[in-house]
């Protein structure tokens, strides 16, 4: 039984991951499956979102491809590196070229460090370069990112807002120069306004670097902007997976569709044809059987509650579990 | 429609190490019984510290308040704090933003809920706890008996937040101020967050002051909407007319930042550059001047007032949107 379908077979895939497994142990010896047996690929220069509610695993799934969590079974293949099955110090190696920016700006920095030390200090532990390179190099990355370094450097993290701790994450990010940027929710704790200047931020990231970027959201308003590509998860499992284009003009997802009607329109003539979801996804502990969405799905059946819906093309690239897609 | 909170000239100054700062500088609001009213504005506009004072919650030694607040009939600025004490609850009553911090982790749901029936409506345990139970019934909350006796850590975001509104609920408030009540939470409890609040003001017949920084938010979900800049309202208008006829470039600026499900994918969000004035230092003209793209030298030097166009629209911009003047794009 594969659950591969939707997997790309050209020699540009960057990163392919297959049937990766998360669990973690909880109390009453239980097991939960945060990430149950899923697959995906990304090309080179793409942007892939992760996208589902609190829960669905998709912070997991980026802490699993870095390995900082490790999986119980399944492969990332990274380039050409098994990530899976590398030592300790050829992973330390490995996560040179792939980067992770963080949901929390204020905390994911060392409040007593300044930001010269921060965005210095992947340099220095790779030995990049003398001191005069190094410090040619860290004005160069906060130049990038918008800061003024002669204003920042020697500053630290709690005299910053959330706008700027979270470019001062990114110019750390890219001090190594990385091939891949995993990004965890990195606009959620920011307002709307600041939202916007992260996004094209890591938009121009991303093209004078040449980067592949994951992109992990539970907002699908905030990806249409920066993705190419869409996958939806729900309890750690894939619902839907295609091209941004596809995912946003016909969802086959119930899931999808309900996350869609959900973000706020800012227009108050606009009629909500709500998408009836209700309720909050049960407990990972205990999932529902068959289709793991079915409990809150408007359109369950008796084979979904039986059957595990497999992955399916619906249309060109995009990819659907569901026995009951919509039109 | 009587006016149930009435702002005038309120003005809160805190001290701190850099000074004196202002945090509303002279805010005057008039909300009606029965609607309900957006306050929009980004982090640091004002609109959290405003709705704090004027419920009377900001008592600290560095804080200067000034102003008169009128709650339903009584003037609550000249009341002492026992006196506004006794407001809380049945008067008004506040949901806070983060779900996680707001609830007592070490007390049990049931009790945190018949605190405040306890007190505030001298009920006695049995009254209280079926009270409780048709609390938790009202906010769609599964199983409402079991709920009593868990502890918020064992809750999701969504139930904690359920739990919020149904202790702010509890003793039948006239007003009801929601601080960004869905920030920290998901898409999809957010939307039913805020279809539960539409729901219960309609029904418990309350007036309810929603603040947020989310546009997207308000225009479903209010009559009226106020947009804070700096400490001060700089739009305001019914909601429909607001969003029709944008008159301050800081609303449109606002209103285009916002991430839009409509919009092409991969295009480009407009942004608002730059950052709020230093609130201990704050510039003679227009707050917005330095980072409006219409602005012209008048509005550094000479601060706007308040004016009003028709159908209850006010607006703080020398060159407002949609007038005959002919404005310099710099």
């Amino acid at each position: 039984m594969s659950n591969h379908a939707h997997l790309r077979k050209d020699s540009d895939v960057i990163l392919r991951v297959e049937d990766l497994v998360v669990e973690f142990k909880v109390p009453g010896n239980k097991v939960v499956n945060a990430v149950s047996q899923v697959s995906f690929d990304v090309k080179e220069g793409e942007t892939l979102a992760v996208v589902g509610e609190s829960g669905c695993g998709k912070t997991t799934l980026g802490k699993a491809l870095l390995q900082i969590q490790k999986p119980k079974s399944g492969t990332v293949r990274f380039s050409d590196k098994e990530l899976t099955a590398l030592s300790r110090k050829d992973l330390r190696e490995a996560r040179t070229s792939i980067q992770m920016i963080f949901q929390d700006p204020i905390s994911s920095l060392d409040p007593r460090m300044t930001v010269r030390q921060i965005v210095e200090e992947p340099l220095w532990i790779w030995s990049k370069g003398d001191e005069n390179e190094r410090a040619e190099k860290v004005k160069v990355l906060l130049n990038n990112v918008g800061l003024d370094p002669e204003l920042v450097l020697d500053r630290k993290s709690y005299e910053f807002s959330g706008g700027q701790c979270q470019r001062i994450s990114i110019a750390r990010s890219l001090a190594l120069e990385p091939k891949m940027l995993i990004c965890d929710e990195p606009v959620s704790a920011l307002d709307v306004s600041i939202q916007a200047q992260i996004l094209n931020l890591l938009n121009d990231m991303k093209d004078r670097y040449g980067l592949t970027l994951i992109f992990i959201s539970h907002d699908l308003s905030v990806v249409k902007a920066i993705s190419t590509r869409i996958m939806v998860m729900y309890l750690g499992k894939v619902c839907e997976i295609g091209t941004t284009e596809s995912i946003y003009s016909k969802p086959a997802h119930h899931y999808t569709a309900a996350l869609i009607s959900s973000v706020p329109v800012p227009d108050p003539t606009h009629k909500t044809d709500r998408t009836p979801i209700t309720g909050e996804p049960p407990s990972p502990v205990d999932p529902p059987s068959g289709c793991r969405f079915r409990t809150r799905c408007p359109a369950a059946t008796e084979l979904c509650a039986t059957d595990e819906p497999m992955l399916r093309e619906v249309s060109d690239g995009q990819f659907v579990a569901c026995h009951h897609p919509r039109a | 429609m009587s006016s149930i909170l009435k702002l005038e000239n309120l003005k809160v100054r805190f001290a701190t190490h850099r000074g004196q700062l202002e945090a509303v500088r002279s805010v005057d609001l008039d909300i009606r019984a029965g609607t309900s009213i957006g306050i929009v504005g980004e982090s640091g506009s004002g609109k959290t510290v405003m709705s704090r004072a004027a419920m009377g919650l900001l008592t600290g030694s560095n804080v200067t308040r000034e102003g008169r607040i009128t709650f339903d009939g009584k003037i609550l600025s000249d009341m002492s704090r026992d006196e506004v004490r006794n407001e809380f609850g049945t008067g008004m009553a506040m949901i806070f933003q983060d779900p996680m911090t707001a609830l007592n982790p070490v007390r049990r749901i049931g009790s945190q809920l018949q605190e405040s029936l306890r007190v505030r409506l001298g009920m006695n345990r049995k009254e209280a706890k079926a009270r409780s139970i048709e609390l938790l019934t009202l906010v769609r909350i599964p199983e409402p008996a079991r709920m009593l006796r868990k502890f918020p850590s064992q809750l999701s975001g969504g139930m904690r937040q359920r739990i919020m509104i149904a202790i702010a609920i509890s003793c039948n408030p006239k007003l009801l101020f929601a601080d960004e009540p869905t920030t920290a939470l998901d898409v999809t409890v957010q939307a039913q967050i805020l279809e539960l609040l539409t729901d219960l003001r309609q029904k418990l017949n309350m007036t309810m002051v929603l603040v947020t920084h989310d546009l997207g938010v308000v225009a479903g979900n209010t009559d009226y909407v106020a947009v804070m800049y700096a400490g001060e309202i700089v739009e305001q208008a019914p909601t429909a007319e607001l969003f029709a006829n944008m008159k301050m470039p800081y609303t449109e600026a606002l209103f285009k930042s916002i991430p839009n499900i409509q919009m092409k994918a991969g295009s480009r969000l407009p942004v608002i550059e730059g950052r709020l004035p230093d609130p201990t230092d704050r510039p003679p003209g227009c707050g917005f001047a330095a980072r409006c793209s219409y602005a012209q030298d008048k509005c550094f030097s000479d601060h706007p007032e308040l004016e009003a166009a028709k159908d209850g629209h006010l607006y703080r911009c020398w060159f407002p949107l949609g007038d005959s003047i002919q404005r310099k794009v710099s």
